[in-house]
């Protein structure tokens, strides 16, 4: 209960819930709202928004239904934001702990691959790997993996390293438990609360690299995206405004309320480190 | 000596990571749907058979595979990054043409990004708690979760269709044939918007590091000290607060160069800024692979560059600190 007060008292992180609660049911009932594909053409190109109650938002170029556009993207960004960073997980947190736990040599050589990573600039290195692999919802998903994983393994190797001569562990390896049985039961389970904050905030990194990649052409051809959208309208800023700027809000919105959840939800974990902060 | 010794081994560290990028390069090509001397054509469809012969010779793609590492490495070893068919130039030249540019944007950005964001971040702190605090850090917030290729879309809208104040698209006025200063002055205007939409994400980042870093000072032993001995509060600030919170702010700057430069891919495709950036995009659309792995190793090659320097003036300027080297 303690931590849900605490979250509560948090302003901007409830702010931040309600939005990403609110996108995300749109994300579920988006297709009964919207059961048409949203790529299919339905009104007059150009729509302006709010002058007709079948488009709220107004249409594209094609005549597509924008609010039907952003209901759909809703469902690829938290998709592609979530099942990414499960990817960057699954790459980051074995290898922290295996560096953090063994030490010595095996530390040095998986760090100085994590640095690799971190030195070559990410977002042109997703480009590559979407541009080589071909865009779909697996090349995309596996290039943000690729490049958000480093900064996962160096949290979890600094709190393996620190958690590793706590008493605890130390009378696990003494009543003779295996080595992958103590990193699994011993010592990953208390760094779970740094890595959900890690977590939530690396979803919103996520949407927003999925979103620069389907601007930039890179998308998933068979999927409507905000990034897409923002892009496609690209061309006809001047007289049709609308068609950049709704998806733009959409993700930013998104991407900001993941970011207040996840302070939040840093604050209510670590409540000694924000009181600190202030 | 020992200063020496820490060059070299920051220097060779550096060799050896833009080595693994052109063994990765190297596999990316061979990871391509498809016949890697049609990658290396880049072309999709119909190639010619006379080139495609002469690229299977070349890159000896009918020996052994560590046998066509060998040649690819030796070729980017002498900086031989490949050849756009497309463009019919070779992809070192085509790069080279548009570093400058690039650099141009990237500086500026960097520049105006560490400025702002460690002055409001400074000055957010100051006031800590206050409404001034409170609307710096709600920018911050703000600009942190907004799109770069969306703010640079807007801005584009705003500054420069509608209200005419800057020019939307290029580097400098075409045909106008400007020199000396007024060129400069036409190119920084041009400048403008794209170096300013690029930084705006990194001024909140490194607003909030700025901000988070001097409440963290503020709080140090020295400074109690300061008080103590009734220093007045400006001086305490500006002396021992912010001098000591700016490191941690700019050795992250430092390692944030490399998005930096992946986010000069989005703002120079916005607003057509001819640098390497534009040029992978307009690789992207061609599917020019050579000029994508091509831009994609200078970029880190830049970012290796940056981390060097950055190191040697950082271990020059402070000699407390020692990097591990």
């Amino acid at each position: 209960m303690n931590f849900l007060k605490r979250f509560i008292r948090n302003r901007g992180a409830v702010i931040g819930l309600v939005i990403l609660l609110a996108v995300m049911i749109f994300a579920v009932i988006g297709p009964t709202l919207f059961p048409q594909s949203p790529w299919r053409m339905v009104g007059r190109p150009f729509t302006a928004p709010f002058t007709m109650d079948r488009f709220p938002l107004g249409t594209d170029m094609l005549g597509r239904d924008i609010a039907a556009g952003l209901v759909h993207g809703a469902r690829v960004s938290l998709l592609i934001g979530v099942i990414s960073t499960i990817v960057a997980l699954l790459i980051g947190v074995p290898l922290g702990a295996v560096a953090g736990y063994a030490g010595g040599f095996f530390d040095d050589v998986l760090m100085r691959f994590t640095e690799f990573f971190q030195t070559i600039p990410s977002f042109a290195l997703a480009i590559v790997l979407v541009a080589v692999l071909q865009p779909s919802l697996a090349s995309i998903v596996i290039a943000i993996g690729v490049v958000s994983w480093p900064p996962v393994a160096r949290l979890v190797r600094g709190e393996v390293l620190s958690l590793r001569s706590r008493e605890y562990v130390q009378a696990a390896v003494t009543i003779g438990q295996s080595t992958p049985r103590i990193i699994f039961s011993q010592v990953l389970p208390n760094t779970i609360a740094p890595i959900i904050v890690m977590g939530s905030l690396m979803v919103a990194s996520a949407i927003l690299l999925e979103s620069s990649l389907s601007f930039l052409g890179l998308g998933d051809p068979n999927l409507m995206s905000w990034g897409y959208m923002v892009g496609a309208g690209r061309t006809r800023l001047l007289d049709a405004w609308w068609i950049s700027f709704f998806p733009g809000i959409a993700i930013f919105l998104t991407v900001l309320a993941l970011n207040l959840t996840g302070e939040g939800l840093n604050d209510a974990l670590n409540p000694r480190l924000a009181r600190g902060r202030k | 000596m020992h200063f020496v010794r820490f060059a070299g081994s920051r220097l060779v560290k550096g060799v050896i990571v833009l080595f693994a990028i052109a063994v990765l390069n190297f596999f990316l090509i061979r990871a391509a749907p498809g016949d890697p001397a049609m990658v290396l054509a880049g072309q999709a469809g119909e190639a010619d058979a006379v080139l495609l012969a002469q690229l299977r010779e070349r890159f000896g793609l009918d020996q052994p595979l560590l046998y066509q590492l060998w040649i690819y490495l030796k070729g980017y070893a002498t900086l031989d990054l490949g050849f756009s068919y497309r463009q019919e130039q070779p992809v070192l030249t085509l790069i080279l043409d548009r570093l400058p540019a690039t650099l141009i944007l990237t500086g500026a950005a960097f520049i105006i990004s560490l400025v702002l964001g460690v002055l409001l971040g400074a000055l957010a702190a100051r006031r800590a708690g206050r409404w001034s605090d409170s609307l710096i850090t709600t920018i911050a917030l703000i600009f942190y979760a907004t799109p770069l290729f969306w703010v640079a879309l807007m801005s584009q809208i705003v500054f420069a269709l509608k209200l005419g104040w800057l020019p939307n698209v290029g580097y400098e006025t075409i045909g106008a044939g400007y020199t000396g200063l007024s060129r400069v002055g036409d190119v920084a205007q041009h400048l403008a918007l794209p170096a300013i939409t690029l930084g705006l994400f990194f001024t909140a980042l490194y607003a909030r590091m700025m901000r988070a870093s001097m409440l963290e000072v503020a709080g140090a032993d020295f400074v109690k000290t300061a008080r103590a001995k009734g220093l007045p509060p400006s001086i305490i600030t500006r002396r021992h607060i912010a001098r000591n919170a700016i490191l941690p702010v700019v050795t992250l700057a430092g390692l944030q160069a490399g998005q930096l430069v992946g986010g000069a891919v989005l703002t120079e495709t916005v607003f057509a800024w001819p640098g390497i950036g534009r040029l992978m995009f307009d690789a992207l659309i061609q599917r020019d692979y050579s000029v994508l792995l091509g831009v994609f190793f200078v970029s880190s090659a830049m970012v290796v560059a940056f981390n060097l320097i950055t190191d040697i003036v950082y271990r020059v300027a402070d000699p407390r600190i020692e990097v591990a080297a």
